[in-house]
C-alpha cells in the first residue's frame, strides 16, 4: 500500500448564525454578506476529516483547495488547524460570477497544477449553493473517474479505493482506480475538534494564494462570461392562504384544531 | 442529425421499470413545448430518454402524459449503478442530436448524472429548479430559491446548448391529456467511449424501509428549529403515531440532529410533500422549505412569531409555543379517540411519487 496524496475542496459558506442578518439589496438584487461570517461548508468537514484518516492508515499528504475571496484564508487557516498539511486559495477578481461549471474549471486547473494528486475529496453540496454540481464537473475536467454520495472510503491495494455510496434505499460498493474524485455525505464521518496545537502547527504550514496567472485556466469558460448560466430576475413567491387565526388557551387552539383535521378526513 | 426543436425528459429505470418522475416531466415538457411552438410557430416534440440494459416495458403511456417519442439506448453494460456510462452515452447522443431542452429528474442517479453531462458537453445546469417556463424571448427559465431562500431567482442559459434543468420528484404533477394517437419508438445501440473501466461496482444492497415515505403519507407533521429540543421533537413524534403520519424536518432541525435523517427534509434540497394534512411547527417559512410544502392540502403552522413568513403558506395560524401546542394536541387526539389501534386510514396523499 503506498502514500496518497488527497486534495480536499472546501467552499466558505455564510455562517448559518448569521442566515437572519443576510439581507438582499432591494436595488442591485445582491445579497448582503457584508459583516457576515464565513464557516466551512459543513460537509467539507466531513471531506477533511476522511482525507485525514486516509493519511493516518495509508501515509501521504493532505491539501485543501478553496475559490474564494482573499477573506478565506481563515477558513483555510481552520482547516490547517484540524490537520492538512497545506492550503491553497485561489482568488482573482476574474473568477466573480462563476456557476458550477466554471467553479470547477478553476478549481481543475490548480489540481492539474499542483500534479501528482491521487484523490480529490469534496462535500456532496454545499449549504449555501446547495447544486450538488462541482464534484462530477471537477471529475470531468480532470478526466477521472468520480462518484457522489461516499459514506465509507477504504484504501486498497495497487492504486484503488473501496467506495461505499448511500443513494436512497440503496447501498452500491465501487472499486475506483485512481487518481479519482469522490464527495462524501454527513454520515461518513465526524469532524474532528480543533486542538490548541493544532492551531500553533497551522501557523507554520504553507498557505499559498494562486491568482488566476498561476492556473492553466481554460479562457472559454471563465467567471461570469464564460459561465453558461446566468442569473435573471427575482420573484416573490405568491402566498395563496388565507391564513385564518386559531386563538386561545392550547386546549382550545387544540380542540379547534381536531376539528379541522376531522374535516379534512383525517379518521382515528 | 439537428433537433434543435427537441425536449428530452431523461428517464431512470432499473429491472424493466422506470421512475415515475419522468412523466411529472415529460406532463410539464408538452407545456414548455406548446408554448415554444406558439412563440416560434415550429413544432417542439418532447422525447422520453432512456439509458438502460434493455427497453422497459409499458414505457409507451408516456404518451399519454405528452411524450412524442421514446429513444431507448441499449447496451448490457448500462446497468443502473453505473452512472458514469449513462452520463457518458447521454452526451454522446447530445451532442449527436442537439436537443434543445434536456430535463433529469433529480433523484440521487439523476443529480450525478446531469451534472456529468453537462460538464462533458459544456453546457449550463440549473439543480433542484421548483418550476420551469418559457419566456418571451423563448428561453427556458428555470426557478431556483435565491437569496438564503427570501425568493425565487430565475436561471437562463442564454447561448449554450442544450438548456438543462434537474427537478425533485413530485414538484410538478403528471397529468395525463386527452389524445390520440400513438408513440414514435427509435432504439439505439450506443457506444461505449474507451477508457471508462475504472469503476467497477462489487456490491448492491437494497433496503427495505418499513415507515411510510413522507412524500407518500397522508399527514405531514413537520419541525423546524424553533421546536427547540429532542425531548420536544419526541411530541412530534407522537402526534405523527396518533395520526398516522411521518414526521418531517427543516434543515436546522436535522442540523440539530432531533430528525430522523437526511431523508426527512423537507424543500429544495429534500423531499417535496403534498399531503392532505401538514402541520408545521417552529418553522420560519424560507423559501428552501416552502417549495417542498406549498401544494399540501390543510396546512396548519405554530410559531411564536406573529410575522413568520410561513403564516402566508398557511391556512391556519396558531401565534404559540411549539411544545405547549404539540401537547395539547397529543392530549386532545387521544381523548378524541385517535391512535386507538389505528392504521386504518393511513391513506397517500393527492402528489405520490410512486417511485419506480
Ligand atoms: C442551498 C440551500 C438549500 C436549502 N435547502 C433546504 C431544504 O431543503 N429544506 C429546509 O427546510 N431548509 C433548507 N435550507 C435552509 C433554509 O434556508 C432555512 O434556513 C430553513 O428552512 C429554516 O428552518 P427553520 O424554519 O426550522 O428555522 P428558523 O428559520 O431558525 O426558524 C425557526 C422558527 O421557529 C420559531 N420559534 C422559535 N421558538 C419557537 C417556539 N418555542 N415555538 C414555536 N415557534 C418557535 C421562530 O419564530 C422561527 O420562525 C436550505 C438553505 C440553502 C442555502
Ligand atoms: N468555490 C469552491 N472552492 C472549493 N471547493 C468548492 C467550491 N465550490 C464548491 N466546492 C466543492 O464542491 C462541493 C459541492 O458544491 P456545490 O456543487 O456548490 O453544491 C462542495 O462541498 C465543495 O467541496
Amino acid at each position: 500500500m503506498s502514500a496518497i496524496r488527497t486534495v480536499v475542496c472546501v467552499k466558505p459558506v455564510p455562517s448559518p448564525e448569521y442566515a437572519h442578518q443576510a439581507g438582499m439589496d432591494p436595488v442591485t438584487k445582491t445579497l448582503v454578506r457584508q459583516g457576515i461570517p464565513t464557516v466551512i461548508n459543513p460537509l467539507d468537514k466531513n471531506a477533511l476529516e476522511a482525507a485525514l484518516q486516509i493519511r493516518e492508515k495509508q501515509g501521504g499528504e493532505v491539501l485543501v483547495l478553496s475559490m474564494a475571496p482573499p477573506a478565506a484564508v481563515e477558513n483555510l487557516r481552520e482547516a490547517l488547524a484540524m490537520g492538512a498539511d497545506g492550503a491553497y486559495l485561489l482568488s482573482d477578481r476574474a473568477f466573480a460570477g462563476s456557476d458550477t461549471l466554471a467553479t470547477s474549471m478553476v478549481l481543475a486547473s490548480a489540481v492539474k497544477k499542483l500534479g501528482a494528486v491521487d484523490l480529490v475529496l469534496t462535500g456532496n453540496e454545499s449549504a449555501d449553493g446547495g447544486t450538488a454540481q462541482v464534484s462530477a464537473q471537477l471529475g470531468e475536467w480532470l478526466g477521472w473517474p468520480h462518484l457522489m454520495h461516499a459514506c465509507g472510503i477504504e484504501p486498497g491495494e495497487d492504486g484503488h479505493i473501496a467506495v461505499d455510496t448511500a443513494r436512497d434505499n440503496c447501498r452500491v460498493k465501487y472499486r475506483v482506480k485512481l487518481p479519482a474524485v469522490i464527495s462524501v455525505v454527513r454520515n461518513i464521518n465526524s469532524p474532528r475538534f480543533i486542538s490548541i496545537s493544532g492551531v500553533i502547527a497551522a501557523g507554520k504550514k504553507p498557505l499559498v494564494r494562486w491568482t488566476g496567472g498561476d492556473l492553466p485556466l481554460d479562457g472559454d469558460f471563465l467567471g461570469l462570461e464564460g459561465s453558461p448560466t446566468k442569473a435573471g430576475d427575482i420573484h416573490r413567491p405568491d402566498p395563496a392562504r388565507r391564513c385564518e387565526l386559531l386563538e386561545g388557551s392550547p386546549e382550545e387552539v387544540a380542540a379547534a384544531m381536531i376539528e379541522k383535521i376531522k374535516s379534512a378526513g383525517i379518521q382515528w | 442529425m439537428d433537433n434543435r426543436n427537441d425536449i428530452w425528459v431523461v428517464v431512470e429505470s432499473s429491472s424493466g421499470a422506470y421512475r415515475k418522475v419522468a412523466l411529472e416531466l415529460i406532463s410539464r415538457a408538452a407545456g414548455l413545448a406548446s408554448r415554444l411552438m406558439e412563440l416560434r410557430g415550429t413544432r417542439f416534440s418532447v422525447w422520453a430518454v432512456i439509458t438502460g440494459t434493455a427497453t422497459v416495458p409499458g414505457a409507451e403511456e408516456m404518451y399519454r402524459f405528452g411524450a412524442d417519442g421514446i429513444m431507448t439506448a441499449c447496451h448490457p453494460r448500462l446497468e443502473e449503478h453505473r452512472t458514469d456510462l449513462h452520463a457518458a452515452v447521454l452526451a454522446s447522443l447530445v451532442e449527436e442530436r442537439g436537443p434543445e431542452i434536456v430535463l433529469f429528474g433529480a433523484t440521487a442517479w439523476g443529480s450525478e448524472v446531469a451534472p456529468t453531462v453537462a460538464a462533458r458537453v459544456k453546457t449550463g445546469l440549473a439543480a433542484h429548479c421548483v418550476d420551469l417556463r418559457i419566456n418571451h424571448r423563448g428561453l427556458l427559465v428555470q426557478l431556483v430559491p435565491a437569496f438564503g431562500g427570501k425568493v425565487l431567482g430565475e436561471i437562463l442559459c442564454p447561448v449554450r446548448r442544450p438548456q438543462m434543468a434537474s427537478v425533485r420528484p413530485g414538484v410538478f404533477r403528471a397529468e395525463p391529456l386527452d389524445r390520440e394517437g400513438s408513440v414514435e419508438t427509435l432504439v439505439l445501440q450506443p457506444v461505449i467511449p474507451s477508457g471508462m473501466d475504472r469503476i467497477e461496482v462489487l456490491e448492491v444492497q437494497q433496503r427495505e424501509s418499513s415507515k411510510v415515505p413522507l412524500e407518500e403519507a397522508g399527514v405531514v407533521i413537520a419541525g423546524g428549529w424553533g421546536v427547540g429540543s429532542r425531548e420536544n421533537w419526541q411530541l412530534l413524534e407522537d402526534l405523527a403515531g396518533l395520526l398516522g403520519g411521518t414526521v418531517g424536518c427543516t434543515r436546522p432541525a436535522l442540523d440539530e440532529g432531533w430528525a430522523g435523517g437526511e431523508d426527512t427534509m423537507i424543500g429544495v434540497s429534500g423531499k417535496t410533500v403534498r399531503p392532505k394534512v401538514y402541520l408545521g411547527f417552529g418553522i420560519s417559512g424560507s423559501t428552501h422549505h416552502v417549495v417542498g410544502m406549498k401544494d399540501s392540502g390543510l396546512v396548519f403552522s405554530v410559531n411564536t412569531n406573529p410575522e413568520a413568513d410561513i403564516f402566508s403558506f398557511s391556512d391556519l395560524k396558531v401565534v404559540a409555543d411549539a411544545r405547549a401546542v404539540a401537547s395539547a394536541l397529543i392530549e386532545g387526539l387521544k381523548a378524541a379517540g385517535y391512535g386507538a389501534g389505528r392504521l386504518a386510514s393511513i391513506g397517500g396523499g393527492p402528489g405520490r411519487d410512486g417511485s419506480v
